[in-house]
């Protein structure tokens, strides 16, 4: 299934190919025409009557690239957007496009010192192991520049929830093809964009090719419904229905188009809830500030642990964002317009 | 100007949430140019046609601090995030409003120093007793400002929101003020400039100015033991040189200081170490757009008290109408 | 006129960001004879275009930005003392004992000072003097302060280049050393044939904002853009990792703000002519004009080489003359080498 298809493959951001292929392959015969724009966006047009939607979802997910080999073989690395240097001691990764495993260990406790166990471990002080036995060896296998994602598998989890890497924002990918399955009386717009970890980098010029009159962001977004946050600080919930937001660090979203939403919600018994925090930015941040300014919203599924080797999302959520979407393009077909 | 001042304060309109302001900024401006348009991001565009001359569009923002509210609790206790930088030390025990004129109390969780305060722990207090009840008022999404009291005592004021209804006043009486002007003069009322000096760039972009003037607040120096800024409550419109956002094109500059000097009008220059305005935006638009800003001083800037003096704004008007008068220098 | 004499001469003048076109009149006099057409912006960027030959000619775009940081004046104080702020990021800690010029009515020569150490408490002496408690002593009277100096004026560092063992140290070597190799590209391409038509762009405002590349990119409209900036050159105690060995090559750079197939290109382009070069990964930001020219109206491919330059923002940077060459022998052999098949490679497959 394309879900755990577009998981498993590995996108940093400036190397996002092999997400890329896949996506080209499922939207082939969907899309009148597609093509790469020079940052390696994935862009494509269905239709030619009507307002010109966009749907946009990113392709990249955050890992870690090579920056440099040690003496004893080991790889070091920065890590390519945002990864709390927590989440990596003890972990494997995939090496390069012939994903050779490797791992980033630590020290023994038997060989720690008393309360060195209180510090976290910084990344500059981590490597990866590759079993490389010289520094020319690791260097033939993985010279400096290439790619390293977590070796998670795309897995069921209990009933309707499923674990796997990248659910930021393979999810967001897999709910757009789903959408575009559907037909509609609009000009649609869509685009898998590059380097939105990194800062937004590829929406801003995705919707500057395109010239939407609005556009939906679909998003993997933070979910911290568990212990250790307050409810009030539970971005959002799983299970819960398809996240809509007033705002994040990167835009406000068109309140018109909200409003739409819910309402379309409400009418149809698609689940959706609001996102209970401001912080965090996505894709929209910079399509809304395109050209003559473009009226944005963001509908995404909530996955738990983001940015880590493993996240957790709820299929349901999923079919809610898919719905809510849905609806929201007949909506349009049926005059709705976002002006204020 | 000062009843202008007082109406165009009291308004409200967050960031993200600018419909009350937008509607009394229109009418007021109305009157005094040939159109009126709503942009894609809200942004108000009134143009007053010239005669021939260059495109100039003078911006000031329409938006103000807030906060909005995220989360209801089963007591009744709103949550929030703040919309813009409102420092929350200003908000503690302190009266807020929402858009529909009901007023809230805002408190915190227990801490043992102000140095813990943080948003996280804050809530505003509406005297609901439970969710239902409050939900009959306000819904999650909602956006609330500071009480809107206004004070004046000869040109001294002190409001809510100088930044920026200072300057959208100074353009709506620049617009009244100028006469047979020959340039095509745009007047930007924006949005979300709190936000990262948002509305701007689309405003900007779809208008592509021969010039662009900002008119925005500055902080100011003469307070005990205060910021290093020549700048004072007072003394006159501030010509900016450099803020965090743009260092203003220098023949721009140039042109509005001799023009000061020629007809008198008071002005003292600015170098702001933090803080933006509109015109940085402006300045990077499209091939780039000669930019510059003429400031409001103003005490206590994104508290509920802020403090302007309408002399300052005066010149400003001055400023701006002898400037337009010219062949803009550029 | 030669590379190095061109550098020593524009490293000399002053240029803070915001206040550059003393230095592009120089440029603009010096690259005059290499260029067919110049012009400058709204941003006070110095456009300038050398055409190539042949038909349906690619738009190519150099960009090394020619201001350099330095202060302002914020306030000049009663007793005659000139308070500032930064202009672009200046580490407060190389500024005590530094001799500067203010740029008001007519150049004044001064010093910031700083309390001695026999006044200072222990607790003091920890801790660095921020910025807005440093202060310029010009000698001269408030009144007289007064009338040649008031709030807004530029102040630069006062510094001459000089030589150092084939080295060339001095102030504004970021990014200038770029605007030299700009100067070197355009030398060898006038002994070339290239069919690329090359806009050479002396760009305004880097330190502060990268508005000089964001303007000038999208008026250009380029159709791959290469930046030339400076790198960290080695220094103890800094991880070697993180820097790069002087007098071995300029760097080349791959990551998200670069299209592989330039970091290729320049890659092959070095080792078939065997010029002496580095690598560099930036996973993210490379803090140059390529990151603002990479997101230009509908993307633009963009690579970046860099000059390896030790002590980085401060009034003794240092770099190998060498390195500078070589920098711009690559770039002209590259653009000059760019035909029909490189464009087409430029798509993503």
């Amino acid at each position: 299934m394309v879900l755990k298809k577009l998981t498993e493959a590995s996108g940093i951001p400036g190397q996002e190919k092999e997400v890329r292929d896949i996506l080209k392959a499922e939207i082939d015969g969907l899309v009148d025409r597609y093509w790469v724009d020079p940052l390696g966006n994935l862009l494509a047009v269905r239709g030619d009557r009507g307002p010109r939607v966009m749907l946009a979802a990113h392709m990249d997910e955050v890992g870690l690239i090579v920056t440099h080999i040690d003496q004893k073989g080991g790889l070091r690395f920065s890590k390519v957007g945002g990864i709390e240097d927590q989440v990596l001691v003890s972990k494997r990764v995939l090496v390069g496009k012939d994903r050779l495993p490797g791992v980033i260990g630590a020290k023994p406790v038997h060989l720690q010192n008393h309360g060195e166990r209180e510090h976290p471990i910084k990344s500059e002080d981590m490597y990866v192991d590759i079993g490389a036995k010289s520094r020319e060896e690791a260097e033939k296998l993985a010279p400096p520049g290439t790619a390293m994602v977590f070796d998670t598998c795309y897995e069921a989890l209990g009933e309707r929830i499923v674990k796997a890497k990248a659910l930021d924002d393979r999810a967001g990918c897999a709910a757009l093809l789903e959408v575009l399955k559907e037909e509609y009386e609009l000009t649609l717009c869509v685009a898998f964009t590059v380097q939105e970890e990194l800062g937004l980098r590829g929406a801003g010029v995705a919707a500057y090719a395109l010239m939407p009159d609005m556009a939906v962001v679909l998003e993997g977004t933070t979910c911290a419904d568990t212990p250790g946050a307050e409810e009030n600080e539970w971005s959002s919930q799983l299970g819960k229905g398809a996240v809509l937001s007033y705002m994040d660090r990167a835009s406000v979203s068109n309140r018109r188009m909200i409003e739409e939403m819910t309402r379309l919600g409400r009418e149809q018994g698609i689940n959706y809830q609001f996102k209970r925090t401001t912080a965090g930015g996505n894709d929209a941040g910079r399509i809304h500030l395109t050209r003559e300014g473009v009226p944005t919203a963001s509908v995404s599924i909530p996955c738990r642990y983001i940015h880590s080797p493993v996240s957790v999302m709820s299929l349901d959520d999923s079919d809610s964002v898919v719905a809510l979407v849905k609806a929201f393009l007949k909506s349009v077909e049926g005059g709705f317009l976002p002006n204020d | 100007m000062i009843d202008l001042l007082q109406r165009l304060a009291t308004s409200h309109g967050p960031s993200g949430d600018e419909g009350i302001i937008r509607d009394v900024i229109s009418q007021e401006i109305s009157k005094h140019v040939d159109e009126v348009r709503t942009d894609a991001l809200g942004n108000l565009i009134a143009t007053k046609r010239g005669s021939g001359g260059r495109r100039v569009m003078l911006a000031a923002h329409m938006d103000e601090i807030g906060c909005m509210l995220t989360f209801i609790d089963e007591k009744g206790y709103l949550r929030f995030s703040t919309v813009g930088g409102l420092p929350v030390h200003y908000l503690l025990a302190r009266p807020v409003r929402f858009k529909n004129g009901l007023l809230g109390s805002v408190g915190t969780e227990k801490i043992e120093h102000i140095k813990e305060l943080a948003v996280e722990k804050m809530f505003i207090d509406i005297g609901a007793g439970s969710r239902q009840e409050a939900e009959k008022h306000v819904s999650v999404g909602d956006l609330v400002t500071y009480f809107p009291a206004f004070y004046n005592q000869g040109t001294r004021v002190i409001s809510k929101a100088m930044d920026d209804r200072a300057g959208c006043c100074v353009l709506i009486k620049v617009a009244e003020q100028l006469k047979d002007c020959a340039h095509d003069v745009h007047f930007c009322f924006t949005v979300q400039e709190e936000l990262g000096l948002r509305g701007a760039r689309t405003a900007a972009f779809a208008l592509s100015p021969d010039v662009g003037i900002a008119v925005d607040v500055t902080t100011t120096g003469d307070t005990p033991k205060g910021i290093t800024m020549d700048v004072s409550l007072g003394k006159g419109a501030a010509i900016k040189v450099m803020d965090e956002s743009l260092i203003s094109h220098p023949r721009l500059r140039q042109a509005l200081v001799q023009v000061a000097r020629d007809r008198g009008i008071p002005y003292q220059l600015e170098v702001l170490v933090r803080g933006g305005t509109d015109a940085g935006v402006i300045q990077i638009s499209k091939e780039g757009i000669p930019a510059g800003v003429i400031s409001i001083p103003c005490r206590y800037v994104h508290s509920g008290a802020e403090m302007v003096d309408t002399g300052d704004m005066q010149a400003a008007v001055n400023l701006i109408c002898a400037y337009l008068a010219t062949d803009l220098g550029i | 006129m030669e590379t190095k004499e061109f550098l020593m001469e524009i490293v000399s003048l002053n240029g803070v960001s915001g206040f550059e076109q003393p230095v592009q009149d120089a440029v603009e006099k010096h690259f005059s004879p290499l260029v067919d057409e110049i012009r400058r912006d709204a941003l006070g960027n110095l456009i300038m275009l050398k055409k190539g030959c042949g038909k349906d000619r690619p738009r190519v775009m150099l960009a090394a930005h020619v201001d350099e940081i330095g202060l302002m004046v914020t306030r000049v104080d009663e007793r005659g003392f000139v308070r500032f702020a930064a202009v672009g990021g200046v580490d407060q800690r190389t500024l005590p004992g530094q001799e500067v010029i203010i740029h008001g009515m007519a150049d004044v020569l001064g010093v910031i000072g700083q309390k001695p150490p026999h006044l200072m408490s222990p607790k003091e002496r920890e801790k660095t003097v921020p910025m807005d408690e440093l202060y310029i002593d010009t000698g001269l009277s408030p009144d007289r302060l007064k009338e040649q100096v008031s709030s807004g004026d530029p102040i630069t560092l006062r510094r001459k280049p000089t030589e150092m063992q084939g080295m060339i140290t001095g102030k504004a070597m970021d990014d200038r050393a770029g605007t030299a190799v700009l100067f070197e590209v355009l030398k060898e391409l006038a002994r070339m044939n290239h069919w690329v038509d090359v806009y050479a762009v002396s760009t305004t405002q880097e330190e502060v904002s990268l508005g000089g590349a964001i303007t000038s990119t999208y008026g250009i409209m380029p159709d791959l853009g290469i930046a030339v900036d400076v790198t960290h050159g080695d220094m103890q105690g800094v991880p070697e990792h993180k820097t790069y060995a002087l007098d071995k090559g300029p760097v080349i750079t791959q990551g998200g703000n670069i299209h592989p197939a330039i970091y290729q290109g320049l890659l092959k382009m070095a080792q078939d002519r065997s010029l002496p070069y580095q690598t560099e990964v930036a996973p993210g930001p490379t803090g140059t004009d390529a990151w603002a020219m990479q997101i230009s109206r509908a993307g633009v491919p963009t690579g970046l080489v860099s000059i390896p330059l030790r002590y980085m923002h401060t009034s003794v940077e240092t770099l190998a003359l060498k390195d500078v060459i070589n920098a711009g022998r690559l770039l002209a052999y590259f653009l000059a080498s760019i035909d029909p098949d490189f464009m087409e490679g430029l798509k993503w497959s």
